[in-house]
Order: C-alpha cells, then structure tokens, then sequence
C-alpha cells in the first residue's frame, strides 16, 4: 500500500489546494423511529408512517429507541471511533413547516461517538485516512410537497422523527477522487455493518460538502457548504464546480463569502442559498425531556464482539491469504455482497490455496465485466458463485483451458447448467494424451519447415507454434505438454 | 343533595360503598353546583354527558363490587391535561379547539381507578401565571373574599380553576401542574391541599408542557387524606415518560395519622423575607408549634443560595418554555392566522394565538438561550439549581425529614390589583415555592390559618425525594391542628 498524493488545481497565478470537510447524513437502519414507535419503511403513503410523537401533539413526549443507540455504537465501531458511554441530546431550535416540534433533537455538545479515522482506497492500490470528528444522531425532519398545489405546499411526516446519523470528517480530503472514495467507503463500511443501506436515490445518505482553496500549505481559507447531495459523482463535479470558482474569484482579487451553496446538476454549478448572515442561531440546549444516554463498556464490547469482518480487515485477509494485489483485493471488498460472492466460491473452491487467486481474476474480470456491460448487479448474477468454483476447479486441475473455461462460462451464462457435466457433454475436456498432441506437433513443424529452423535463433517465434497447435486442437490440448513437446522437439 | 358536595372525597367513598347514595347523584349534585358558580369561571368546559356515563358505569362497577379506589368520584381536571375526545387548550387561543385523540397518561389512571370526569378546569394561559388572569378565557374568581368586601380575589394560579372549583365544592378533587407553584400556591390561597410530588412521580405524558424539567402534576384537594388518596392514583412510572421513574408506588393514604415523633424539621432562615407580613410569621411559628407537639423536634437550617432561586427559574423556565411551545406554529393543529408566506403565517399565528405574559416568556426564553447569552443565562441558572439542589441535599444529610415555610408571601389578592406595571411583583408569589421545582422535591402547601381580612393562608412542608409519606403525615398534623376552612357562599 502507498499513501497517495492528491491533486492540485491550476490558476493563472499559480496552483491551488482544496481542504474538504464532509458532514454525512446517514439513516439508521431500524424498523422504528430514533424517539417513537412509527415505522422507518420507505414509500408509504403520505402520513401513512406517523405517530402522535412525529406531529409533535401537545404534550407527546420522545423515548429514546435502543436500536438506534446500537447502530450507531456499531457505526462508531466500524470508523475506530471513541464511543462515549455518556451523551446528552440537545433541541436544535428553528422555525420550518417539515420540523414539527419547531425543533430538532441531535446531539451537540456530547455526541455518542467522537475521533476515529477511515481508510478510503484510491486509484491504483492507494490510500489515504481521513478523519473523524464525530457522530451523532438526531432526527430527519418530514418531506414538503410542493407540486400537489399551486398555491398551497404539503408536508409528508413519515420521515419526520427517522433516526440519522451524521458523521462529520475532519477537514482532511484533498481532492475530489478523494471525496468521492471516502463517501463509497463510509456507505461500503455502514452496509457491512447494516447499520445504513446507503441507498442515496431513496435519501438514505446524504452529504454537506465544505470546500476551501489556499495555497499548498498555507492557512484555511473560507469555506462554502454544498448541501444535500445525494450523489457520488454530483459530489465530484460540485467540488470540481466549487473549487474552481474560488479560485477565479481569489485570483481576481476577490474575497470568498461564506455561504451555504446548492449543486445544480443540470447546469452543473453550484448556486448560492443562503449568506452567512443569514445564519440560523439555533439556541442549542440539552433537551430536558430525554436523559442524557448512558451504557456501559460492557453494552458497547458486547456490540464489538459481534461486528462482521469490515472491509478493511477482509482486504488485508485476501491479500495474505491468496497473494492478490491491494486493488483487485478492494475491488472484491468494495461492496458487501461482491465480497460475500467471492468469498462464496472460495468456500466452493475443490483447493482454495491453489486457485483462490485465479477465483480472485474470475471474479473482478470475467464476471464483474460481464455483469457491469450489462448493468447488472451481482446478486441478479446469472452464473452462481458454485458454478463458478466449478469453472475454476476444472482450471485448476487441468482439465480444461483458461481459453475453454471462458466459452464454457459464456455456456453458463447463457444457458446455466453444471460446469463439469458441460465439459463432459460437449466434448471440452483438454487433450493430455501426449501421443495425441504429438502427432499434431509433428505435422505443424513438417507443414512448416522455415520456421522450424528460425526457432533456434528466434525462440519467441515459439509462440506462433503453441497458437497453431492450439488451434487444430481446438483450444483442447494441454498448453503446457504443447510447449514442452514443442521445445524437445525444435530443440531449444 | 346538595350537601354531597361538602362530603371529603374519603367520605364519598364510603358512603358509595354503603350505598348510601350512588355515583350518579354525587355527580349531578356537583354538576349542579357547577351550573351554579359559573360566575367564578373555573371550569372552562363542562362534561356532563361524558360525567353521568362514567358515574354510571362506576355504579354498576360498586354494585359488583369491582370498584377501583376513586370509583365513582367527580373531578375536575385542569385544561393542561389531554383528554381524549374532550377539548384541550391548556387556555390559550392557539390550541383553538384541539380535540385531542389520547388521553394523558395521570388522567387515565384516574379513569382506571373508576374517577369521574365532571370537565376542564381553568388555568393561567400554558400554566404561565400565578392569578389565573393570563388565561384566554377569562380570570377565574376565587370563592374566598375578604371579610366585609366584595371585590372578588384571584384563586392564585395557574392552577386556579383547579384550587377556585375545589374550594367552592365544585368538584370532590382536582388534577393541577406545578412548574414553580401552581399547584401550591393556588392551593394556599383557596384554603385547599395541593401537593407537588417529586419530580418523576407523575409521568408528564399528554400533559401540555411548560417547562419539561419543572412541570409536574398533582392533586388539589379538600384534604390530606384526600389528596393522598388521589396522588396514589395520578403517580406512577410511564414508558413513554423518560424522565418518570420506575420506582413502586406506596399507598399514600397508610401514611396519613402515622406519628411524626422524632422527625426533625427544618425550619430555613433564609425563608425569613424582610418586610414579610407579621401574619405570614406568626403563621409559622404556629405549624411549627404545632409539629412540636406532636413530638418533631426543630431545628433552624441554612439554604444559602435560595435568594438565587427565582432569578435563575425565570431563566431556566423560559428558556424550556420557548422551544416547548415552538410547536404551535399553525400548521398542523390549533389556530392558524394566514399571511402571504410561511414567516407572515407563523408570526400572525403567534401575535394572535399567544397571550401577552405568554408571548413575553417566549421572548425572555428565546433571548436566554442565544449565541453569546447562553452561558451568561441559561448555564449560569443551571449553576445555581445545582447548588439549590445541594442545599437542600446538604440539609437532608444532616437528618431533616422535612422543611417547614410559609406557602405564599401573602393571602389571595383582587383581580388586576398586581403585576400590572411590573411582572416581577407577580413573580414574587412564587419566592417559597420555585426552589422546590429547582431542586425536584416534593412539596405540599397545607391550610393553616387566615390573614387579618379573614383569607386563608397556607403552609409548605417539603420533603425529601420520593418522601411524600413524610409530607401527608405531617401535613394531617398541621391540619388537625389548624381545622378546616370553608368559603362563605357567596356565588
């Protein structure tokens, strides 16, 4: 592994670095509401999911849902973050028709978990760790309907009192390939949790994205907040957006505002939203109808000891153990379910010592670029993981080709059926009979006299010989007793 | 009949359980004493379809013998609490006609111990007052009056329809809140028992907050006995009250005629106010004659930071208060007054729907919790309740049972006649009072004698966490001692 160096943005005086910090809102994947008994089930029928706690009646009081407190103790877990075994919810106070209490429950002073640090996995086997502030929890206000009437806005509820957690980085990303790989790896790490689906078209997790320019090495400069993506690549392109239009307005002698910006992606800016005067003062205090939370270092070990294998530990794992390279090994952990298919056909595998590499190639070449040109999702995967441990078996026992096994897979995928019972049916099993290939060796070299004689001089041309072989064989001779024929008998 | 309603609510009970009368006619002789003191405003809903079918459904219930503790007996309850099916506005114009759908978690268990739901009680508007005059339906009038006048006084507040119906035999007992001495107040001023349980007693669940970590609940009655009785129904740990706590309930009523023989009393001297009425003091030097008697002995105690107390709850109350009532914003129950957009509809909805004492503790509680002021106010008053707390801890530890003041710095007053220019003299009601909301403890205002006008006066007994045992046995020493005290009619 190496530590990656980040990329800096050209001005006409000169280069530029970005500084981004990241607030993620993440929903916490819980049947309940983080202060009521509501449901959390995405696309009801509006108001359908809404207790008298989420409408905020007079007099409905919160009660705290431990699942909620464990998700995120979870999560905390997963970042190698501090778990603080005390936090105190505040009211986080202001005015909007989708906040019915008129005020948010979070976590301000004394959040559930503070410092930790992600790894995030960067082009060509690099990495970077990007720090944790914190995180905490708090409520997701409902949803404003605007396109039912023209004249009136409606408030849908049911998402009003959803447990979120968000998670604030340290101003540590760089770069915009850097951003985008800490967002994939927080949404990789929460879905091995199952503690956030991390689905961002359903607004399971959003982003603020704060975005500073300044010399290499020089101090902060302001920072504008892009609000509310719910896009890996949008986050890209804003930041790419935000940073170049900082640097136009310092490099025209200009100061930058803080403010608060939206992404537009169809135009693909950034728009001002709101000015730092416009700043909401939220009178934050500890919300006296909630205790502050407490658990043990027992609640908390107790988690620990049952968190899945996480990505980070998993890559490390296969690269020990099957001799893959850090990228192909991110690659396989990258999602939850790529990783569980590999590890699948490694379970199937007749000798993983001896082919869990090539299951490793199989899996990333074969069939993730099978699947991504038909955009399909591994787990609607036409070829299952023992199917494919039957292809690599017959590899790796020799009973068939690289080059048969990828018709053969191609038969699989089509048609699906039992490997080995394939190989047996259409004939595809490779030729080992030595006196077999021979006699093919034998007519290749007498049909080309020329060649035969150049080898000695020229022993790449040993190349063209093991392809004609291979041909009239149709692809079925054993490579290796090919070339070994093919040396004794030319003689190099 | 109309001599049911003088019956104690421990009297009703047991001539119901002789069947010397049914449940049906204690209800309609208060329904009609109800009908006939509406001059005094307290009840500002009258239930009395929903009172003759729960009075009726009690009887059949005695008549099986399968009559829960409160069978068959009316009361009223204060408009803060939510019932379901019957109109909740805690008395403020923006709740409008809010009809709740659920009922609050302390009324219901009255209704499963077989109570008898006779209507809303008045209060000071979001139980913000100590009159009854903030409430938007009017002052109530208190059924006392000073000897040879007719002007009519103030119940003391907010609870002030609880304590004016109780008084004026309107109801056998009554639910009330306490934030800072509503319940206590009221209750010294009508000649009435309030108690205020230890914070956590009473779950707050479907009550109208105030401020969440002062409010709570308690009865207001014509007895000890009877409010005993009645707090052992309202108390209680509730799920879906965090803040309540999950500790046994004890049978309140077992404590009442229990000696009080070696219990030792603390008597503050800091409660001793410059300027303080020399009837307030004579009163008591008489409750603590009176426990003295009884076999408590006396001790003078110190609780240095209670000069701090009322500032610091005029900090603490307000800044609850303003994000507590946030959510009365227009949009989605109670009054909405239109505008041209979202911030014109939220500022008509609140000129409109808020009183004025309303609006101003918004304003001072809004102001208390802002960027750069926080600390100076709002943790700074968190300060000082955590060493009002310790006064009161330090005391306890030293082997007081119970603390000895006077309720009120004064008898009842005439509407109007103060807070007018000045919301500071109406918040001065309070000075005995708020320190208990500050540090959490029990309290309970017992009537103990008259002021020279011939209007009630009341003492405070307040106790440790959870003690209120040691507050209803002394409070029946008290009120043994002093007699009981009965407005003249007059309405």
């Amino acid at each position: 592994m190496s530590t990656a160096t980040h990329k800096l943005l050209k001005g006409s005086t000169g280069d530029w670095e970005m500084v981004i910090g990241m607030e993620i809102h993440a929903q916490v994947t819980s049947n309940a509401k983080l202060f009521s008994g509501a449901s959390t089930a995405f696309g009801g029928e509006p108001n359908s999911h809404v207790s008298l706690v989420d409408v905020a009646m007079p007099g409905m009081l919160p009660v705290i849902n431990e699942e909620c407190v464990r998700q995120a103790v979870r999560t905390g877990l997963g970042l190698n973050a501090q778990i603080n075994l005390r936090s105190v919810f505040d009211r986080k106070n202001y005015f909007y028709p989708d906040l019915p209490q008129g005020y948010q429950i979070s976590q301000y002073k004394s959040p559930i978990v503070g410092e930790g640090e992600v790894i995030i996995d960067l082009d060509g086997g690099k990495t970077a760790t990007i720090g944790i502030e914190r995180l905490h929890l708090e409520q997701d206000p409902g949803k404003m309907l605007h396109d039912r009437s023209p004249s009136l806005s409606y408030i849908d509820f049911n998402r009003s009192g959803v447990a979120l957690m968000e998670i604030v980085s340290k101003p540590d990303i760089r770069d915009a390939e850097q951003a985008k790989a800490y967002v994939t790896k927080l949404r990789s790490i929460m879905r091995y949790l199952g503690t956030c689906d991390g689905d961002m078209e359903k607004g399971s997790l959003r982003a603020d994205v704060n975005v500073s320019v300044r010399r290499p090495g020089a101090p902060l400069g302001t920072r504008c907040e892009i609000k509310n993506m719910n896009s890996i690549a949008f986050i890209g392109q804003a930041i790419e957006y935000e940073a170049r239009r900082q640097i136009e307005i310092l490099e025209d002698g200009g100061e930058i505002e803080q403010e608060t910006r939206r992404f537009d992606p169809n135009k693909g800016e950034t728009r001002s939203m709101r000015s730092k005067e416009e700043a909401h003062d939220y009178r934050y205090f500890p919300d006296p109808d909630l205790l502050p939370l407490e658990f043990s270092q027992d609640f908390v070990d107790a988690l620990k000891a049952k968190l899945p294998e996480l990505p980070d530990q998993k890559k490390a794992r296969f690269v020990a153990d099957f001799g893959l390279s850090a990228y192909d090994a991110s690659v396989l952990v990258a999602e939850r379910e790529s990783a569980l298919f590999y590890e699948t056909v490694l379970d199937k595998l007749a000798s993983r010592a001896r082919d869990g590499k090539m299951a490793a190639n199989w899996v990333i070449n074969e069939l993730f670029g099978r699947l991504n040109k038909e955009g399909r999702d591994i787990t609607a995967s036409p070829v299952n993981a023992g199917q494919l441990a039957a292809i690599i078996d017959l590899i790796g026992e020799g009973t068939i080709s690289g080059k048969i096994a990828k018709d053969l897979f191609e038969i699989v995928w089509q048609e699906g059926g039992d490997p080995r019972a394939l190989v047996e049916s259409r004939g595809m099993k490779q030729v080992t009979d030595l006196s077999a290939i021979e006699k093919v060796v034998d007519d290749i070299i007498a049909a080309n006299p020329d060649k035969a004689a150049q080898v000695k001089d020229k022993p790449q041309s040993l190349g063209w010989f093991v392809g004609q072989v291979m041909k009239a064989s149709g692809g079925k001779a054993n490579p290796q007793s090919v070339n070994d024929l093919l040396k004794s008998k030319l003689g190099v | 009949m109309t001599d049911l309603t003088s019956l104690t609510l421990a009297e009703a009970r047991k001539g119901l359980a002789a069947k010397n009368f049914t449940s049906l006619e204690l209800t309609d002789a208060h329904l009609s004493a109800i009908e006939k003191a509406r001059v005094l405003n307290a009840f500002v809903m009258e239930t009395p379809d929903q009172a003759r079918a729960m009075a009726r459904e009690a009887d059949s219930k005695i008549a099986k013998s399968d009559a829960g503790p409160l069978a068959g007996i009316p009361l009223g309850i204060k408009d803060l609490f939510a019932t379901k099916g019957v109109r909740t506005t805690a008395c403020s114009k923006i709740l409008g006609n809010f009809v709740p759908t659920y009922e609050s978690t302390v009324t219901s268990q009255l209704w499963r111990d077989g109570a008898v739901m006779l209507g809303k009680l008045n209060n000071d508007e979001f139980a913000m007052g100590s009159a009854n005059e903030t409430s938007c339906f009017g002052p109530v009038g208190n059924p006392w009056r000073r000897e040879g006048s007719n002007t009519t006084l103030v119940p003391g507040g907010s609870s002030g329809g609880s304590a004016s119906a109780v008084a004026a035999l309107l109801c056998m007992g009554a639910t009330a809140t306490d934030t800072g001495g509503s319940i206590r107040q009221p209750a010294a001023f009508t000649a009435t028992v309030g108690i205020k349980p230890t914070y956590g007693r009473c779950s707050r669940w479907g009550i109208v907050a105030f401020a969440s970590s002062l409010d709570q609940a308690g009865p207001i009655a014509r007895s000890v006995r009877d409010a005993a009785m009645l707090l052992r129904s309202m108390a209680g740990h509730d799920p879906k009250d965090t803040t309540s706590v999950d500790i046994p309930v004890p049978d309140y009523e077992a404590a009442i005629g229990k000696s009080v023989k070696g219990m030792k009393i603390g008597i503050p001297r800091e409660y001793r106010l410059d300027g303080m009425p020399a009837e307030i003091e004579k009163l008591w030097e008489a409750g603590a004659k009176w426990l003295k008697a009884a076999g408590a002995e006396l001790v003078e105690v110190s609780l240095p930071h209670t000069k701090y107390a009322l500032p610091a709850y005029y900090i603490v109350a307000p800044a609850e208060a303003s994000s507590n009532l946030a959510r009365y914003d227009g949009v989605r129950y109670g009054l909405r007054e239109q505008g041209k957009n979202i911030i014109e509809l939220y500022e008509n909805t609140r000129a409109e729907g808020f009183g004025a004492e309303v609006r101003r503790r918004v304003m001072i509680g809004t102001y208390v919790l802002s960027a750069g002021y926080y600390d100076a106010y709002y943790l700074r008053a968190q300060k000082v309740r955590t060493l009002i707390k310790k006064d009161f801890e330090d005391c306890f530890a030293k082997g007081v049972d119970a603390i000895l003041t006077p309720a009120t710095p004064s008898a009842a007053f005439g509407i109007g006649e103060k807070g007018g220019a000045d919301p500071v003299e109406m918040y001065l009601n309070d000075i005995f009072t708020v320190t208990v909301n500050m540090a959490g403890l029990p309290g309970i205002a017992v009537p103990a004698g008259k002021d020279a006008q011939g209007l009630p006066l009341g003492l405070q007994l307040i106790g440790r966490p959870f003690d209120e045992e040691t507050l209803f046995s002394l409070g029946e020493v008290i009120e043994q001692a002093a007699g009981r005290f009965t407005p003249a009619r007059w309405w």
